[in-house]
C-alpha cells in the first residue's frame, strides 16, 4: 500500500504521518500542494500542523490547494481518505466532511496523552477495531472543538458517522457529543482531532495509532 | 554631539569612531555604528571574561563565532544547540517577546543548516501573588506555545521560578536543539568576491527599530510603554516556509553561506558574514522587498523584522535559490554581493549612502574591564511567607506548593512536546528530556538549569551548582554531557557589585566546565537586566546536551511498593541559599563550598547504572532537600515511603533540618531492590540506605523531627499551580 501525504506550507506533521504509515508496512509518497496527479496512490493522509499559517480560518485556505481537488475526486471514488488536526479542519472546510471545528473551550492550546473511545461508524480505518475499544492517543490543538448544527449533528449521530468520542471526563476542548473524530457518509473519509501518527513507537508512548494505519490495508487485502 | 548619546554610545565610544571613521558618520552609519556598538552585538562588558571559558574538545564540531555551538553524535551527524535571552521584549509584551524569542534561536539553528527537532525554555518571574505577573506568566508561556506548536518543533522542557528580583524585569532563555548531517553543515562567513547576497523570509518592516540597543542595552525602568513599537511581531508561518526552504536549498548545495538576521537586522548579519569571511560587501537597500514603501535607507539597514535569512550564492546559483523561495511562497531577492573591498557599503539605487570599514564596525568596539567590588551584606530583599512555628510536615506541604517547585504541568500542557516523533521523555517526566536519534543509532538528552537566588548567594559557587545540577540531570536518564551553552543574565555591568557577579560567576563556569571536560560551544549575554528597584539575581543559565547509547535503558520510572530508598554521592546539605531559608525571609551572602571531583564520581556512577538497567528510578536532590525530593517521588508514583535521614545526620554532622530540607549539589535518590543498590557500592561513591518506598504516607524521620503526610496531600500541594496563575480565567475542562 502507497499512503500520499500531502504537504501544505505549515504543514508540520508531515513526516510524522509518514513515519506512522511505514512503521505499519506501507509505503509513503509527500504531495506537494500543486500536484494533481494521485496515480499509484492507495489512501491520502491530509497530516497535521498550521497549513497556510491558520490565517483567515483554520484548514480555509488549504482547500483551494491543487492536490486538494484531485483528493475529493480520490475521496469520491471511494479512495480513503484520513485528515489527522488540521487535515480534519481542512477536510471539513473542503465539505468532505460534515461539521466544523472551533476554538478551544479554554481558547489554549492543549497538549496531553488521552484516550478515544471507538464509537459506531463504520470505516476501512476502524477495521482493525471494534466499537467500545479505548485507545490512548496524544491530543493537541488550540482549535478542536467539533460542532455541527443541531439537524446536523443529529444526522452524524443517525448515521453513525462518529468515529471517536472523548472518554469520558476527557473532553479537552468542549466539543458537542465529546466528538473527536467522523467519517463521511460512505465512511472513507475520517477526520479526527487527535494524534494517531504520535502513537506507534513503544519508545515514545503507545503504539494504538497504528491500528488506524494498519485498517486499510487489511480492507484492501 | 548628544545625536549618538541618544542610540546610546558614551562620547569616548563617538571619539573613537570618529578617529577610526576618519569622518562624521551620516544617519545610516551612526545607526549602524551604534547597533554593533551596543552591548547587545559586542559584547563589550563580557567579551574579555568570556575569552577564559573551555570552547574545544574532541567531539566540537562548531564553536563560539557561529551562529550555533554544534558536537558529534556519530554516523555523519551532529547536534546544533544554542541558548539566547529575550527579556526586556518579553517584560514589555510577554506574548510577542517570546514568541520571536524562541523564533530568534530556532533561526541560529536554522542558519547552521540544522533541523531544530527541541525547544527548551529557562523562565524568571516575580512572585504569584502579583497581578502583572501571572499577565507575564500567561502571555509568555502562550508565545513560546504559540511560536514552538505552530513550526511543528516539540517543547520538551524547561524550569520556572518566581522570585521577587523578576518582577519587573522577568528573564525568557529558549534553548533550540536541532540534527544536521556535518558535512552538510554551513558557516556564517561571506565567500568568494563576486558572489551575490540574496536576502528571503519576510519583508522588511519598521518594526524592531533599535530593538538591541534601546531594549536590550539599557537599563529598564517601570513605565516602558513608550518601548512597545520596538518590539517585534512574529510569524511562524513564514518560518516554517523559511526553515523547509533552508533545507531543500542546503540539500540542493545552492549556498555558500547561509546566517539569519536578528538583532540589528542587515547591519548585524551582513557585516558579521563580512567580518567572518575578510570581505567587503555591497547591500543595496533599493532591491529589499519591503513592508513599506517610504522607508529610509537607515531603516532598511536596522530593522528587526523577524522570519529572514541572509546568503551568499553564487552568481551561476542564483536562479535556483530564488526559484525554491518562490516554491515555499517566500519573499527573495538578490540585495548586494561580496568585494574584496574590506567595506561595507550600503547603496540606493547604485548611489552610496553609507561606507564603513567592515571591521571597525564589527570588531571596533572597545571591550571593557569590569571593576568589580564585592558587596558587604546580601543586597536583595528578604520576604517571610511560612508561618512561624511550623513543622517538619507543614514545611514539606509548603514547600511543594511553593511556586518555583511546585509542578509546571500547567504550562507544559500548552507546549506540542511530540510533534517529530523523536521524544522519549517529555517535559516533567524526567530530570533531563530524552529524544530518540535513530539516525545515529543512539538518543540525546537535554537539560538547563540556573538558580539565581543560589548564585546571588555565591555567584562563583552557585554557577558551580548549576552546571553540576545539568550534568547531574542528564546522568538520571543515562547521559554523558557533550557540550555547554550558556546565557549569562545580569544586572548593570558597569555597577560594581554586578561587575563582581558576573565575573565570579564566568570564573566559576570556566572552572567546572574545565573539571568536567566539558567544553563551552556557544552562548549568549543578556546585561542590563535591571530596574529601579535593582539588579536582578545573577542567572547564568546553563544548557547542556549529551548522548546515551539506548533510550530503552533511560530510567524515568517510578519507584514500585516495597523499593528500597537509598542517598548517593557526596551530599552535605545547608540551608544557606535554600527554598526554606527563602520562605523564613533569612537569605544572606555565602554557600557552602562545592566539590566537583566527588560530585563527578556521584554523576558517572549513576550514569552507568541507568545505561546498564541497574538504576530505574533516580533523582537528583535540589530545590526543597531530600523531604521535598522524597515527596515528589512518592507523589509521581502514587506509594508512600518510611526513610530516616539519621545516617545522612551523622555522614554529614548537620542539623535535623539541614537534612530534611538543606541544599547542595552531589546527591542522588536512588530506589529499586536490595540488590540493585548493592551492585552500586564498593565504586568509591557514598550510598546510605534510608528505607522502603510503601503505603499511602511519606514519612521522613531525622533525629527528633518527622514528616508524616498523606501522599494525597502532598500531590494537592505540588499541583496548586494552575488554579494560582489562572485567577482570572475559568480554565480549560480537565
Amino acid at each position: 500500500m502507497i499512503w500520499g501525504v500531502l504537504q501544505f506550507p505549515g504543514s508540520c506533521d508531515e513526516r510524522d504521518a509518514q513515519n506512522a504509515c511505514e512503521r505499519a508496512g506501507a509505503e509513503t509518497r509527500l504531495i506537494w500542494q500543486d500536484e494533481t496527479d494521485l496515480s499509484g496512490i492507495d489512501g491520502i493522509i491530509v497530516p497535521g500542523g498550521f497549513s497556510y499559517g491558520d490565517y483567515l480560518r483554520v484548514g480555509a485556505i488549504a482547500q483551494f490547494a491543487p492536490a486538494m481537488g484531485a483528493v475529493a475526486e480520490f475521496a469520491a471514488k471511494g479512495g480513503p481518505v484520513l485528515g489527522i488536526c488540521n487535515g480534519f479542519q481542512v477536510l471539513c472546510e473542503s465539505g468532505l466532511l460534515p461539521g466544523a471545528l472551533l476554538t478551544n473551550e479554554g481558547t489554549r492550546f492543549i497538549s496531553r496523552q488521552g484516550d478515544l473511545v471507538v464509537a459506531e461508524a463504520e470505516s476501512p480505518f476502524l477495521s482493525e477495531m471494534s466499537p467500545g475499544e479505548v485507545i490512548s492517543i496524544p491530543f493537541k490543538h488550540q482549535t478542536g472543538r467539533y460542532f455541527a448544527p443541531p439537524e446536523m449533528l443529529e444526522r452524524i449521530e443517525a448515521n453513525n458517522q462518529v468515529a471517536f468520542r472523548y472518554a469520558e471526563g476527557q473532553n479537552p476542548n468542549g466539543s458537542l457529543n465529546d466528538i473527536a473524530g467522523v467519517v463521511n457518509e460512505a465512511g472513507n473519509v475520517m477526520g479526527l482531532m487527535p494524534h494517531p501518527e504520535h502513537a506507534v513507537d513503544p519508545l515514545t508512548d503507545s503504539t494504538d495509532g497504528l491500528k488506524l494505519f494498519r485498517g486499510p490495508a487489511r480492507v484492501e487485502a | 554631539m548628544s545625536k549618538h548619546r541618544e542610540l546610546g554610545l558614551t562620547d569616548d565610544e563617538y571619539e573613537l569612531i570618529l578617529e577610526k571613521h576618519g569622518r562624521e558618520p551620516n544617519d545610516v552609519e551612526l545607526a549602524m555604528f551604534s547597533l554593533l556598538w551596543s552591548e547587545h552585538c559586542a559584547y563589550k562588558h563580557s567579551k574579555k571574561l568570556l575569552g577564559k571559558l573551555p570552547t574545544e574538545g574532541p567531539r566540537v564540531v562548531m564553536g563560539p563565532g557561529e551562529n550555533a555551538g554544534a558536537v558529534d553524535i556519530g554516523n555523519g551527524w551532529s547536534i546544533a544547540f544554542k541558548v539566547e535571552s529575550h527579556n526586556h521584549p518579553s517584560a514589555v509584551e510577554p506574548f510577542q517577546g517570546a514568541a520571536t524569542g524562541v523564533g530568534g534561536i530556532l533561526r541560529d539553528v536554522i542558519a547552521l543548516g540544522a533541523r531544530p527537532i527541541a525547544i527548551l525554555d529557562s523562565l524568571r518571574f516575580g512572585e504569584l501573588d502579583s497581578e502583572r505577573t501571572r499577565y507575564l506568566v500567561d502571555g509568555v508561556v502562550r508565545g513560546i506555545g504559540h511560536y514552538g506548536n505552530s513550526m511543528g518543533i516539540p517543547t520538551v522542557g524547561g524550569e520556572i521560578y518566581f522570585e521577587p528580583p523578576y518582577e519587573l524585569n522577568c528573564l525568557v532563555n529558549a534553548m533550540c536543539v536541532g540534527i544536521a548531517r556535518t558535512d552538510e553543515m554551513v558557516r556564517a562567513a561571506a565567500q568568494g568576491t563576486g558572489n551575490m547576497v540574496v536576502l528571503f523570509g519576510s519583508k522588511t518592516g519598521r518594526d524592531g527599530i533599535g530593538g538591541a540597543s534601546v531594549l536590550a542595552s539599557a537599563e529598564f525602568g517601570e513605565d516602558d510603554e513608550g518601548k512597545r513599537p520596538t518590539v517585534q511581531i512574529g510569524d511562524p508561518f513564514e518560518e516554517s516556509k523559511v526553515l523547509e526552504c533552508c533545507q531543500e536549498l542546503l540539500a540542493a548545495e545552492l549556498l555558500v553561506s547561509l546566517q539569519d538576521l536578528g538583532a540589528a537586522g542587515l547591519t548585524s548579519s551582513a557585516g558579521e558574514m563580512a567580518s567572518a569571511g575578510d570581505t567587503g560587501i555591497d547591500i543595496d537597500v533599493a532591491s529589499v522587498p519591503l513592508r513599506e514603501a517610504d522607508m529610509e535607507p537607515f531603516e532598511i539597514m536596522v530593522s528587526e523584522s523577524q522570519e529572514r535569512m541572509l546568503a551568499v550564492v553564487e552568481p551561476g546559483k542564483v536562479e535556483g535559490v530564488l526559484a525554491l523561495c518562490t516554491k515555499w511562497q517566500t519573499d527573495s531577492a538578490v540585495i548586494g554581493e561580496v568585494t574584496d573591498t574590506g567595506a561595507f557599503r550600503i547603496l540606493k539605487d547604485g548611489e552610496v549612502v553609507g561606507d564603513i570599514k567592515v571591521h571597525d564596525l564589527v570588531d571596533g568596539c572597545p571591550l571593557y574591564d569590569l571593576e568589580p567590588g564585592e558587596p558587604a551584606e546580601w543586597i536583595y530583599p528578604n520576604q517571610v511567607t511560612l508561618r512561624e512555628g511550623a513543622d517538619a510536615s507543614e514545611i514539606t506541604l509548603s514547600l511543594l506548593g511553593s511556586p518555583s517547585i511546585a509542578s509546571k504541568r500547567w504550562a507544559y500542557d500548552q507546549y506540542d512536546s511530540v510533534v517529530g516523533s523523536r521524544t522519549v521523555h517529555r517535559a516533567g517526566a524526567a530530570d533531563a528530556a530524552v529524544l530518540n536519534i535513530p539516525e545515529s543509532n543512539r538518543a540525546i538528552a537535554i537539560a538547563i538549569d540556573g538558580n539565581g537566588r543560589r548564585v546571588a548567594c555565591s555567584p562563583r559557587l552557585g554557577t558551580i551548582e548549576a552546571a553540576l545540577e545539568c550534568a547531574a540531570n542528564l546522568a538520571c536518564v543515562g547521559a554523558e554531557p557533550l557540550g555547554v551553552t550558556n546565557c549569562l543574565n545580569f544586572g548593570n555591568p558597569e555597577k560594581p557589585t554586578v561587575a563582581w557577579q558576573l565575573s565570579q560567576s564566568i570564573d566559576g563556569l570556566g572552572e567546572v566546565c574545565r573539571a568536567l571536560d566539558l567544553p563551552v560551544v556557544g552562548g549568549n549575554v543578556s546585561l542590563y537586566n535591571e530596574t529601579p528597584t535593582g539588579p536582578i539575581y545573577p542567572t547564568p543559565v546553563i544548557g547542556m546536551v549529551g548522548e546515551l547509547p539506548n533510550p530503552e535503558t533511560c530510567a524515568g520510572e517510578p519507584w514500585r511498593d516495597g523499593d528500597w530508598i537509598a542517598l548517593a554521592g557526596p551530599f552535605n546539605p545547608s540551608l544557606a541559599g535554600s527554598e526554606l531559608e527563602k520562605a523564613r525571609g533569612q537569605l544572606g551572602k555565602g554557600l557552602p563550598d562545592a566539590e566537583i571531583e566527588p560530585a563527578r564520581a556521584a554523576i558517572e556512577l549513576v550514569r552507568d547504572g541507568v545505561r546498564d538497567g541497574t538504576i530505574r528510578t533516580v533523582t537528583d536532590v535540589s530545590d526543597g532537600g531530600i523531604a521535598t525530593v522524597l515527596s515528589e517521588l512518592a507523589l509521581t508514583a502514587g506509594i508512600g515511603c518510611d526513610v530516616t535521614l539519621d545516617p545522612v545526620i551523622v555522614q554529614s554532622e548537620c542539623s535535623e533540618e539541614d537534612a530534611l530540607f538543606g541544599e547542595g549539589s552531589g546527591g542522588f535518590i536512588l530506589a529499586g531492590t536490595a540488590a540493585s543498590i548493592e551492585m552500586l557500592g564498593g565504586k568509591g561513591v557514598q550510598i546510605e540506605m534510608l528505607g522502603r518506598a510503601e503505603g499511602n504516607e511519606i514519612k521522613v524521620q531525622a533525629g527528633e523531627s518527622s514528616v508524616d503526610i498523606l501522599v494525597a496531600e502532598a500531590k494537592a500541594s505540588f499541583e496548586s499551580l494552575a488554579h494560582r496563575i489562572d485567577v482570572d480565567q475559568p480554565g480549560i475542562t480537565q
